[in-house]
């Protein structure tokens, strides 16, 4: 059924609010986004590896969850997650069990690109059907800002400062979705909550009624660690899928789909003079982190584009 | 402890009380905790430039823009909205507008 914002903000909501996660935080909305796309008769199975989503929306007497919560740790919510799945299809082949239950894992950045790869391979490559969703916030903010290896270049962390010594994290980003896609497994897609969030909807929707394992990377802002006002979340968003810094695309059974050229390429400038993070690439002395970080994000996007021909 | 207990374990809780295993039996609770007093400044709905469009219900982090069995968006739940003021900047119709709490 083609997507429709009206129709799908009347399905129930599955994240309650009172979760302690910060003002105008991007991981919720893409939790939301993403479990909006869940039929209203299935239950889902929801795990999360340590980080803020977790330790926010699961704060001991309460839970955000209407569905099955496991709290897991950091390096093991997809192992987690995959042993339930494991269980449901062993008490469903027994005939113990009814109804279409489905399995969900959140992550973080740190906890899918750097703690929890191994587990997220191991799920992913033994064919379990499941979802796992990473809401990439680009480091480490529930401990305080360290970077992860979904940093992007030149942002100033805690463990990556920004001064005369460096100019910021000096080494380039994972990129993740398409060590994903290398798995082979029947969808993995990189999205973001964006305009009417047709493309979140669309792709949460494939990869949960495509049966097999599926990956997906969400863009997640986040004001706190990226240093700006709260409001601008969905601006912040736009700038990053028109610069090309965080392009949204679906690998589909091996075959590569960019669903989103934007008609007019913003210079990368756009997105990093937003933030705080990056103010000292506009520093006198530091113009070259940006034509550097200009000629990263064309090269990456270029060969997105090659890679959709082929 | 018996069942009934267990779903009324509030925020002053002692370890005596916990639920075996730390399982929580209520799911979305997270409801009875009021996140409203963190706010600053507050979204105010202006009901006549609404055009219903819903592009402010799902950018909402804190589930706080409620909708009615029509689909239609409601005011605001003020005892979760935390004042981001998300809402306000997408709104294409100025009809959300930032005020001192």
């Amino acid at each position: 059924m083609a997507y429709n914002l009206k129709e799908s903000v009347k399905k129930p909501e599955r994240l309650a609010g009172g979760h302690r996660m910060c003002a105008g935080c991007g991981a919720p909305v893409v939790v939301r986004a993403i479990l909006r796309a869940l039929k209203e008769d299935d239950h889902a199975v929801i795990g999360s590896a340590t980080g803020c989503l977790e330790v926010s929306t699961c704060l001991y007497p309460y839970t955000s969850w209407k569905d099955s919560f496991i709290h897991s740790a950091f390096e093991n919510a997809a192992a987690t997650v995959s042993g339930a799945e494991a269980a449901y299809n062993a008490l469903k082949r027994k005939g113990k069990i009814t109804g279409d239950t489905k399995f969900i894992t959140f992550g973080g950045d740190g906890g899918t690109y750097d703690i929890g790869l191994q587990s997220l391979s191991g799920a992913m490559e033994r064919g379990h059907d499941m979802v796992y969703i990473c809401y990439d916030n680009g480091a480490y903010m529930n401990t305080g800002i360290q970077r992860s290896s979904a940093t992007p270049s030149f942002a100033d962390t805690t463990t990556s400062p920004a001064g005369n010594v460096i100019p910021g994290k000096m080494q380039p980003r994972k990129d993740l979705t398409l060590i994903m896609a290398n798995h082979n497994i029947p969808y993995v897609a990189q999205t973001a909550p964006m305009g009417n969030f047709k493309d979140i909807y669309a792709k949460a929707e494939k990869a949960l009624y495509t049966p097999g394992a599926a990956f997906i990377n969400a863009f997640a802002p986040c004001p706190r660690g990226w240093r700006y006002e709260t409001p601008l979340l969905m601006d912040i968003i736009k700038l990053a899928v028109d610069t090309c810094i965080w392009p949204l695309y679906e690998v589909e059974d091996g075959k590569l789909t960019v669903n989103y050229k934007p008609r007019k390429k913003l210079p990368v400038e756009d997105f990093l003079k937003a933030q705080g993070r990056f103010r000292h690439m506009f520093k006198k002395g530091n113009e070259w982190t940006i034509e550097q970080f200009q000629k990263d994000v064309d090269e990456k996007w270029e060969r997105l584009l090659s890679m959709e021909e082929n | 402890m018996n069942k009934k207990d267990k779903l009324n374990l509030g925020n002053d809780v002692n370890w005596k009380e916990i639920s075996p295993g730390g399982v929580i039996n209520e799911p979305g609770n997270s409801d009875k905790f009021k996140t409203g007093d963190w706010r600053s400044v507050k979204p105010v709905w202006i009901k006549e430039n609404c055009k219903q469009c819903m592009l402010c219900f799902p950018v909402c982090p804190d589930s706080s823009i409620p909708i009615d069995e029509n689909g239609k968006r409601l005011d605001f739940d003020f005892d979760h909205c935390k004042g981001c003021g998300i809402c306000a900047e997408v709104c294409p119709f100025s009809a959300i507008e930032m005020k001192d709490n």
